[in-house]
């Protein structure tokens, strides 16, 4: 990745299937996200949003963001909504009453959407083998509802829910890893992302829709709102995640892992954590007992990259 | 015509599904409704129906994978029944809402807890109010019609609403009837193929299911209340037409030897049969009773119910459910606001009983309308009586 050449860029859709005008925060990382990844859907996409950031940003009665067919419904079902639409498209084809295309299903959704309440029709899905592609959008809590903590939301961070006090120090789980959860499910396809890596992002969107079968992306969403950040670095905090290991990009084709980007050696956690008031309570040592484990996860996913 | 077999009524209803030649069927298996999607999934691994059959890991990615389906513009049916279609509960919201025509069949059983597989219309009760048009049966034969005019019916451009279409478990679902099956090529003129206003494809980009902000969404929920006041014309006349085409007929509300009875007993789903042999029995002794039966109850058939009680003076209502710490039975309770502001009204006794499959046999139904009668002579400050409490 770290060779595309300045060219890259043009060769990028100019079309905006996630139309500019939404409801989205300043320096949203979400709203970036998701509008590179609908450049890569192209018009032949019908899309699935889950409750939660991106359907209140971008669906306000009687605006849409969305110049292709979309659709929400609850929180936890869009996993289930998009396998009902993938059969139905597929059943009317077969039967002549729709022509035959290939259009791509895809469903959207927050990480609470997905690593908690839809995990289990995210797993149906997968395990059903429906052909969808799956984006979570992991901007770590419950963002839309005023940042509450999710699965997601990483160790020691405050969240209203999981807030810094005398006896409690934010967060006390450790981040699910969804990823490896999809992984385990043996679907052909399974990434994560990040806007700050644009082009990285495209691609593997445009991979995840090609592959026949359930493909899974995680993409890293940096939320100034919830992460307490200043909103002009929500591209280089985006960077400062992947340099420091703690959200490292990599892909999951049939099984086999693959590195996306390899930093010479990994940032110091702190660079990434002192520019987040979410982290701000955090004692030296309890960074330093993160940051210990951020270093062995990369390195054990660096090995099974090999 | 069609041939009359004897069948299992849900192998029979699926044979309906098939009939109706739906697209997607996406279902959990929960008893007494098994039989019913097991059967549906033979026919498609046998070739016999073209459709997708999806295979969910719950009730909620069910009626979820139906909302898909059928906003894709795919003929979609799924069957449930007690714990089921509460897991469901508010995707059925969603549906109705989204104003997609699904058709459900529900096995009605009992909620926990204590756990029970068995029958009564708790189930039903509980989603009353979710905004889908809902029809009891009484009989296997008539499982089969109205799972055919559910589809014509829902599919209706002037309807475009769910349906659920209701039949006791095991009491019906597992009963086995001598059915008149109707022939494919009858049903294929009476429904025509699903042709959905507006579907999601990218021919034609839509948005479904926005967030509507205060200022309309008052204004949505009066919009489906209108379309759902107006499908009771629909309904009749899809059921008029099968009647012409089947020669079975089918109304909102129907009286078995009401004429000139002043008392009488009011029940739905499959122990309306029963209660009408009481009914017989009882009138053969010279007692004065006949019996009132709802078919459609959403939407309530409110002008059809009060022609059949006028001039009654006690109307004794069998409810299989319970609004517990409220009035009792929900059905009992409904009649009673349908009733409210009519000048010449009957006095009402509600009974509770056939809870968790407790059966009522004839006897059963000659006790309670004996007992009714004696009430409503007498007075009660009892909200309802509770039948069949072993002491």
């Amino acid at each position: 990745m770290q060779n595309l050449n300045i060219y890259a860029s043009r060769l990028v859709s100019k079309e905006e299937p996630f139309a500019p005008g939404h409801r989205a925060c300043i320096g949203c990382g979400e709203a970036l996200a998701v509008r590179l990844a609908a450049k890569a859907f192209g018009p032949n996409t019908i899309v699935v949003n889950a409750t939660g950031c991106m359907e209140i940003v971008a669906s306000q009665y009687p605006y849409t963001s969305w110049q292709l067919p979309w659709i929400h419904t609850l929180f936890e079902n869009s996993a289930a909504v998009a396998s009902g639409i993938e059969a139905g498209l597929k059943a009317q084809m077969r039967k002549g009453t729709l022509p035959q295309e290939d259009i791509n299903v895809v469903a959207i959704a927050g990480d609470g959407a997905t690593l908690d309440i839809g995990l289990q029709a995210l797993s149906g899905a997968m395990e059903r083998g429906h052909n969808f592609l799956y984006l979570c959008f992991d901007n770590e809590a419950y963002m839309n509802t005023g940042i509450q903590r999710s699965s997601a939301t990483p160790f020691g961070a405050a969240t209203t829910t999981s807030p810094a006090g005398k006896v409690h120090a934010g967060q006390l789980s450790w981040k699910k890893n969804m990823p490896e959860i999809a992984v385990a499910h043996g679907i052909p396809y399974v990434a994560t992302a990040c806007p700050s890596y644009p082009f990285d992002l495209i691609e593997k969107v445009k991979k995840g829709l090609a592959v026949k079968g359930p493909a899974y992306i995680q993409i890293m969403s940096v939320c100034p709102t919830g992460w307490r950040c200043d909103t002009d670095i929500s591209i280089l905090l985006g960077r400062l995640a992947v340099e420091t290991g703690v959200f490292p990009l990599y892909e999951v084709e049939n099984g086999r892992y693959k590195m996306s980007m390899e930093p010479q050696k990994l940032k110091s956690l702190q660079e990434y954590t002192k520019l987040q008031r979410r982290f701000r309570h955090l004692k030296p040592e309890t960074l330093a007992q993160i940051e210990a484990r951020v270093v062995e996860e990369y390195e054990n996913l660096v090995e099974k990259a090999k | 015509m069609g041939r009359r077999i004897g069948i299992e009524v849900s192998i029979a209803l699926a044979d309906a599904v098939k009939l109706a030649n739906a697209d997607v069927i996406a279902a959990y298996p929960i008893t007494p409704q098994t039989h019913i999607v097991e059967h549906l999934a033979e026919l498609v691994a046998e070739g016999e129906l073209d459709a997708e059959y999806v295979p969910v890991e719950s009730e909620h990615s069910a009626l979820s994978a139906c909302l898909g389906s059928s906003a894709a513009g795919a003929r979609t049916f799924t069957a449930t029944a007690g714990q089921g279609l509460e897991l469901m509960h508010e995707v059925l919201y969603v549906a109705s809402g989204m104003r997609l025509p699904i058709v459900m069949a529900v096995a009605n059983r009992a909620l926990s807890s204590p756990l029970s597989v068995w029958g009564d219309h708790s189930d039903a009760m509980a989603v009353r109010d979710t905004g889908w048009i809902q029809v009891f049966t009484e009989n296997g034969q008539e499982v089969v019609d109205q799972i055919i005019c559910a589809f014509k019916i829902a599919e209706d451009h002037n309807v475009l609403l769910p349906i659920m279409v209701h039949l006791d478990g095991f009491h019906l679902s597992h009963v086995i009837e001598p059915i008149e099956m109707p022939e494919e090529s009858d049903v294929c003129e009476f429904l025509p193929p699903i042709h959905s206003p507006l579907t999601l494809h990218p021919s034609k980009p839509v948005a479904m299911g926005d967030f509507a902000p205060p200022v309309v969404f008052t204004e949505a929920k009066w919009a489906q209340e209108q379309a759902m006041s107006g499908v009771k014309k629909t309904i009749i006349q899809v059921w008029d037409e099968y009647a012409q085409k089947f020669g079975r007929s089918y109304h909102p509300v129907e009286c078995y030897k009401c004429e000139g009875a002043k008392t009488l007993l009011f029940t739905m789903g499959s122990f309306s049969e029963t209660a009408m042999s009481a009914v017989d029995s009882l009138r053969a002794k010279g007692v004065d009773i006949g019996l009132i039966r709802l078919r459609l109850w959403r939407p309530f058939p409110f002008e059809e119910f009060r022609a059949a009680v006028k001039g009654v003076k006690t109307l004794l209502v069998l409810d299989r459910s319970i609004s517990s710490g409220g009035p009792g039975g929900p059905v009992a309770s409904e009649l009673k606001a349908a009733l409210y502001n009519e000048a010449d009204k009957p006095a009402v006794v509600s009974f509770i009983g056939g809870l968790g499959g407790r059966d009522i046999t004839v006897d059963g139904f000659e006790q309670l309308i004996t007992d009714g009668m004696r009430i409503a002579a007498s007075g009660t400050d009892k909200e309802y009586e509770m039948i069949g409490v072993r002491e």
